[in-house]
């Protein structure tokens, strides 16, 4: 029962850290059409931009930091390299951010060095929960992650903003019509997506308090397996897909207790959901033109 | 003056010309239309006259100023806006959800309301499925819905892209008195159909386009009787 409980919770943590990362995905690839394949390295600047700042001692400086120091890369980014490539083929954009993500990992090698940097935000310490010892840091990872995805939900649904993103998603041509700033809609997609990474990169660190110029990639690459489980471009999918990920994790690594095999599980659960369901769980079909 | 003005039109797909420098004007409280067969570059032209396609060369006025590099979603705001070519409206979103995006350059909301209440005066229908989400309206409902959309931002210069394609008779007949009744009440109207004697009939002037280059134009009337356009579009 403990054992069942805490692996739950591990898995619930993770799942909002792979959620919070697979929404930067989803909404990006939803709205401006790519693959930012450098996503994932935003987690890592956030990283060493906590461990910097972490330097003063003030934990919430260092989030806020980080938090602002990667909207400004994310938007950065998206007006260096992507937009240009604007109406090109998915091919060079593809390929093109696949550089992005290189050139922030060996940035970070340069600046930093090769080894890890050792960095502790904040003890939560931990609480006993019917009968199981459960990390505190774990349950604030919950409770962001349920915040962040209500007030995501609700700001897409309901706000002028969030509605022109669903419009530039539908239709971006249709979108101009009716006066929508097709790149401005973009760059706030990059802005939102880069600061759940860099909370991302808190949670995560709370977790594994190791920062190196390659700890984006694996979370990075996951929490994609997670949105496309969740059917990329779908927000509410990004969400579930994330969860699922992160309680398989769990579970995965409480029978196997190697992390190799975890990852082959849910890689292969990637697979064979996507033979069942090519669109994921809460993604459509794209109506194609009539 | 004309409300809107394009002079010498170019745009190119990749190597391919597909407006060879063409010219035309739409005067204030006109209905002009523009006719032509498929792969003429109606489309084209009603496209990269508001921006959405880059020109290669050429200028556009609006209501006498220059809008040749303005982007698409600014010139909303000056008055001109564009029903597009398979209607286009937001599937995933309401009826009211699109209305709301057509007025998405109005900031007031007692305004909003106003218009709101014109277009479902004006079309019922859309009242009564205002909680409808869009993607499963019927054809004629979406082309009324993207119509009413664009009619949102309370545009001076309102233009059509083939608004009767896909519709039964009836249906077609109904948009074109919608057409006529938006024009009585002060809407300057640039239409682009297929359905030729149906556009000339109710235009005041009217060009045809062939494969990139305006070849005739005229009085409605005029083209109407013209002996080339009624071999060509009236199948006279
Ligand atoms: N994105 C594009 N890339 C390359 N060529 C294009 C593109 N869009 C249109 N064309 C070509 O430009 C020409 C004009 O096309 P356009 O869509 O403007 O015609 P149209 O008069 O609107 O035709 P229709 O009545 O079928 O809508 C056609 O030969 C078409 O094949
Ligand atoms: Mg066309």
């Amino acid at each position: 029962m403990e054992v069942i409980l805490s692996t739950l919770i591990n898995g619930l943590s993770l799942g909002g850290i792979y959620a919070m990362i697979a929404l930067g995905y989803t909404m990006v690839y939803g709205i401006a059409k790519m693959l930012n394949f450098a996503h994932g390295d935003i987690i890592m600047v956030g990283g060493y931009v906590i461990f910097v700042v972490m330097a003063t001692g003030n934990p919430l400086l260092a989030v806020a930091v980080a938090v602002i120091a990667c909207v400004i890369l994310g938007i950065t980014i998206e007006r260096v390299a992507y937009r240009p490539l604007r109406g090109a083929s998915p091919l060079a954009v593809l390929i093109t951010a696949i550089g992005v993500s290189y050139l922030l990992q060996s940035l970070a090698q340069i600046i930093f060095g090769s080894a890890p940097k050792m960095v502790t935000v904040y003890e939560f310490g931990s609480v006993q929960f019917l009968g199981a010892t459960v990390q505190v840091a774990s349950l604030v990872t919950m409770a962001v992650t349920v915040v962040v995805m209500a007030v995501l939900t609700l700001f897409v649904k309901y706000t002028r903003l969030g509605r022109a993103m669903i419009a530039v998603s539908e239709d971006r041509d249709a979108a101009q019509l009716m006066g929508i700033n097709v790149n401005a809609i973009i760059t706030i997609t990059f802005a939102i997506g880069s600061s759940l990474a860099a909370l991302a990169g808190l949670f995560y660190l709370m977790k594994a308090p190791n920062v190196s110029f390659t700890m984006g990639a694996m979370p990075g690459i996951k929490a994609f397996t997670a949105a496309v489980i969740g059917g990329i471009g779908s927000i509410p999918g990004a969400m579930l897909g994330g969860i699922l990920l992160g309680v398989v994790e769990s579970i995965s690594y409480k029978i196997t207790a190697i992390a190799p095999y975890t990852d082959a599980i849910e890689f292969s659960i990637l697979i064979i959901i996507l033979l069942v369901r090519p669109t994921g769980f809460l993604g459509k079909k794209r109506r194609e033109k009539v | 003056m004309a409300l809107l003005e394009v002079n010498n039109l170019e745009v190119y797909y990749g190597v391919i010309c597909a407006l060879k420098g063409i010219s035309f004007h739409v005067n204030e409280g006109e209905i002009v239309s523009l006719i032509g067969a498929n792969g003429a570059g109606k489309t084209t032209m009603m496209q990269s006259t508001v921006g959405i396609i880059p020109k290669r060369g050429g200028q556009v006025l609006f209501d006498g100023q220059d809008i040749t590099k303005t982007p698409c979603h600014k010139i909303v705001k000056l008055g001109m806006t564009q029903v597009p070519e398979g209607r286009r409206i937001f599937q995933e979103l309401t009826v009211y959800e699109n209305l709301m995006m057509g007025a998405y350059t109005m900031k007031d909301q007692q305004e909003f309301k106003t218009e709101l209440d014109k277009i479902y005066d004006l079309f019922p229908r859309l009242a009564e499925r205002r909680k409808q989400i869009a993607g499963t309206l019927s054809g004629g409902e979406q082309q009324m819905l993207a119509m009413s959309r664009a009619l949102m931002s309370k545009p001076k210069l309102l233009m059509l892209d083939e608004p009767s394609m896909g519709l039964a008779p009836i249906l077609v007949d109904q948009i074109f008195s919608i057409i006529k009744e938006l024009h009585a009440a002060g809407t300057t109207i640039l239409l682009v159909e297929q359905n030729a004697s149906k556009a000339l009939e109710i235009s005041d002037r009217a060009y045809v386009l062939e494969t990139g280059n305006i070849t005739l134009s005229g009085t409605g009337a005029e083209l109407m009787n013209s002996p080339e356009v009624q071999k060509a579009y009236l199948g006279g």
